[in-house]
């Protein structure tokens, strides 16, 4: 083919100045052949993490190659920790944004200076092109199999491609959680004293709240932060119907569609709230950022986020946060949420990956680290079952995030997110469609089709 | 007039090279063909290399380069596969690629036309009425959105076409209510606004190009045809919009380039929302290259988006030509 394909063009590249461009296309053809080279990922800790000892830093200096995102404290913290109690370990950090990240990690895993440790945004393709080390041999060695078992099965990928259950190929250095934080004041005006038990008692509240001339939910939609009505629509989801398809979906599971009649009724509850006025009405413009500022000022009774904002919340509003957990439809059901690792996983190629795994391990279980992983990430540090949780300051809304952990754990409700489904899933179907919803151009049914539709597109790729 | 070709924008360039390259080959042959002239022939053909060769690295092989993915199906990293003319017609099934197309030319009303037609307005009356410092205040504040960086521009329109912003803050306090929205957030009036930072990025530019044409227009034209009895207006249409037809063909191609292939702008304002309603070629092949890993498809949109652009510029570069 490329032979035709060269002959087709021949006359375009007749053009002598090409020649030194030769270079650069050279290197561009390489790469794939490299990441074939790269043995089938099964087999590569074999040889690296024998089994009979477990794995370490050893004594020797070693030096760890990381990619770290930018503006987010947490492994650095860690990592500077690190080093303070294995004085043999230095670090080589190179940070990016989270959106350059996205685009850099094919490269950089498949180049020739591997990372020993990497914040992955996705990991489903780059575990299928060999580019990722397979975990499995550590989870052994180190006993990760033992710990509750959600907290792993977002970093697994089995053979077929489909996440949720297969080999290890990341690990989370906390578990954020999702759900619902309140303005105490503004709660208590509308005669909340004690977070709602099912979703009516919830939407009793935002009824209330409306009627008392208050901002309902305080929500963030501008496609340049990525449409937050995603986080709502999914807690609507999880309230009414199952929270195991929805992780099908999100995991790729052949078959798996979110077009299912518990959804509809989930994104017809979001329809109603929409045209009630629940949101702010410039919601299609509003940027992350944005939201929590304004939530901060006093905008909004409730909004839907995560624990990573619980410092922030704690700045703007000290003592007059709370959270709970989104209310499940019927009194008594397990109420769900989006719990996701803060992933990080090793190049198939790098060089120390027997520290880095080692690493991996001291951030769960080390308590030193675990209270930074409290103190600065603000999310479940995870860990063995039985580990021990450090405490919090009083008054910070991290103690209810943390309790709201908890109670996730008992249930086993934990969820990733829908925008996480494929890599462009969010960009090309939930915030175009939500935002259509918004300004009244797409109705429940068609929001959920038209993302289904998205989703089949990108996977025929 | 020459001066302004300096300007020209790059798509024209390897044109312009060619031919006066092969000009100048063809008459060195014809009149000279003795061997030391070859020789200073190759010796000037040497002094262009290095930039032939960056010219070659950067522009030329990126292209060519382009075009070829555009042909696979390819994720950047793992193995290539020929897919031929597929990628092409997945761009002309898929109506939210389309749209991109059809944004774009809704975006050239905005980048270019009206930049146009109000910077030969402004420039004309800069020339006839405030020719001294008022004049070049008036340009220097006209031309400073080219200085300021546009992501920093972007943020700060951003803050101002808000629902709490000031726009609407101006509008409330002269009673219009009744239109105060979230100008980036709403439907119909996305596009609209991320076409008035257009218009304010790309008037300055227009108006200075075009003023430094009025000047070199000969005045004495102006002058008889005002013992004629000649009105700003009919001064305007008779002598200033004719004599300035090669600076305008220059901004017009720069400008419809500028909304065609924008990307900037839109990115860092709505960044293609609410629901497409803003979406142009240039975010869409950013998403599908770099969120996707669909270089084939982002590659194969970003050729369809460049013959566009020529089909539309070509025209306007005759038309701007055949003064004479």
């Amino acid at each position: 083919m490329k032979k035709n394909f060269l002959h087709l063009f021949g006359l375009l590249l007749v053009s002598g100045l090409v020649l030194i461009a030769c270079a650069p296309q050279a290197a561009v053809e390489e790469a794939p052949a490299a990441a074939e080279e790269a043995a089938p990922a099964e087999e590569a800790p074999a040889e690296e993490a024998p089994a009979d000892t477990t794995p370490s830093c050893g004594t020797e200096p070693v030096v760890l190659n990381a990619y770290f995102e930018t503006g987010f404290d947490l492994p650095f913290k860690l990592a500077e920790e690190f080093t303070k109690q294995y004085p043999n370990v230095t670090w080589d950090i190179k940070q990016d944004q989270f959106a350059n990240l996205i685009n850099e990690t094919p490269r950089l895993l498949s180049g020739d200076n591997p990372p020993d440790l990497i914040r992955l945004p996705t990991m489903v393709s780059f575990a299928k092109q060999g580019l990722l080390m397979n975990l499995d041999e550590y989870a052994a060695a180190f006993g990760w199999d033992e710990w509750p078992v959600p907290q792993l099965s977002q970093n697994r990928v089995g053979a077929d491609g489909v996440r949720g259950s297969g080999s290890l190929y990341a690990m989370g250095l906390n578990y954020s959680l999702t759900g619902i934080f309140y303005n105490k004041e503004q709660a208590a005006q509308i005669g909340m004293t004690e977070p709602p038990a099912t979703l009516a008692e919830f939407e009793d509240l935002l009824a209330k709240a409306k009627a008392a001339g208050l901002l309902p939910i305080m929500q963030w939609g501008s496609a340049k932060s990525g449409m937050g009505l995603a986080f709502p629509l999914q807690a609507l989801m999880a309230s009414i119907g199952d929270s195991e398809p929805i992780n099908e979906w999100i995991f790729q599971k052949p078959g798996a569609t979110i077009d299912t009649p518990s959804n509809l009724e989930a994104a017809q509850h979001l329809e109603e709230w929409i045209k009630n006025g629940y949101f702010p009405p410039d919601i299609n413009a509003i940027e992350y950022t944005d939201a929590n500022a304004r939530f901060g000022k006093g905008e909004g009774v409730f909004i839907f986020n995560g624990d990573w904002q619980n410092a922030g919340y704690d700045t703007d509003m000290p003592g007059n946060v709370g959270f709970f957990l989104m209310p499940p439809a019927v009194e008594g059901g397990a109420p769900a949420a989006m719990s996701a690792p803060l992933t990080f996983g090793i190049a198939a190629k790098a060089k120390n990956a027997d520290c880095a795994a080692f690493f991996l391990n001291w951030v769960a279980s080390d308590p030193e680290a675990r209270k930074i992983d409290v103190a600065v990430g603000g999310s479940n540090p995870g860990g063995p079952a039985d580990a021990t949780m450090p405490a919090v300051a009083e008054g910070s809304v991290t103690n209810e995030t943390l309790a709201a952990g908890v109670v996730l754990g008992k249930t086993g409700s934990a969820m990733d997110f829908i925008a996480n489904a494929t890599s462009a899933i969010f960009a090309q179907g939930w915030t175009p469609e939500l935002q259509k919803m918004v300004a009244g151009e797409q109705d429940a049914a068609g929001l959920l089709k038209a993302v289904q539709e998205e989703y089949l597109r990108e996977l025929a790729e | 007039m020459n001066e302004s070709r300096v300007t020209m924008p790059v798509i024209t360039k390897p044109t312009n090279t060619a031919d006066n390259g092969t000009e100048a080959t063809t008459l060195t042959r014809r009149l000279l063909p003795n061997k030391k002239d070859r020789r200073g022939a190759i010796i000037g053909w040497l002094f262009t290399m290095p930039a032939l060769v960056m010219y070659a690295a950067f522009v030329i092989l990126p292209l060519l380069l382009s075009i070829y993915y555009s042909f696979f199906r390819w994720n950047g990293i793992g193995p290539m596969t020929w897919v031929g003319l597929k990628n092409y017609l997945t761009i002309l099934e898929v109506p939210n690629l389309l749209m991109t197309i059809v944004n774009a030319f809704k975006l050239v009303l905005f980048f270019s036309f009206i930049p146009v037609i109000l910077g030969l307005i402004v420039a004309s009356i800069i020339h006839r009425i405030a020719p001294g410092r008022f004049g070049s205040i008036t340009r220097t504040i006209l031309f400073l959105p080219q200085v300021i960086p546009l992501v920093a521009a972007g943020i700060i329109w951003g803050w101002l076409l808000a629902l709490p912003g000031l726009v609407n803050q101006i509008l409330e306090s002269v009673g219009l209510e009744t239109i105060v929205r979230a100008w980036l957030g709403d439907f119909d009036w996305a596009l609209p606004a991320v076409g008035l930072i257009g218009i304010w990025v790309l008037l300055g530019f227009c108006t200075v190009l075009l003023l430094t044409g009025i000047t070199k227009i000969d005045p004495a034209l102006y002058e008889s045809a005002r013992i004629d009895g000649a009105n700003w207006f009919e001064e305007f249409i008779s002598i200033t919009v004719p004599l300035l037809r090669y600076e305008i063909g220059v901004c017009l191609t720069v400008t419809v380039i500028n909304a065609l292939a924008a990307f900037d702008i839109v990115y860092v304002s709505t960044a293609g929302g609410p629901g497409n309603s803003t979406a142009v070629p240039g975010i869409q092949i950013y998403i599908l290259a770099f969120t996707e890993q669909r270089i084939g498809l982002a590659s194969a949109l970003a050729v369809l988006l460049m013959i566009l652009v020529l089909v539309v510029i070509l025209p306007i570069q005759r038309l701007s030509r055949e003064v004479k």
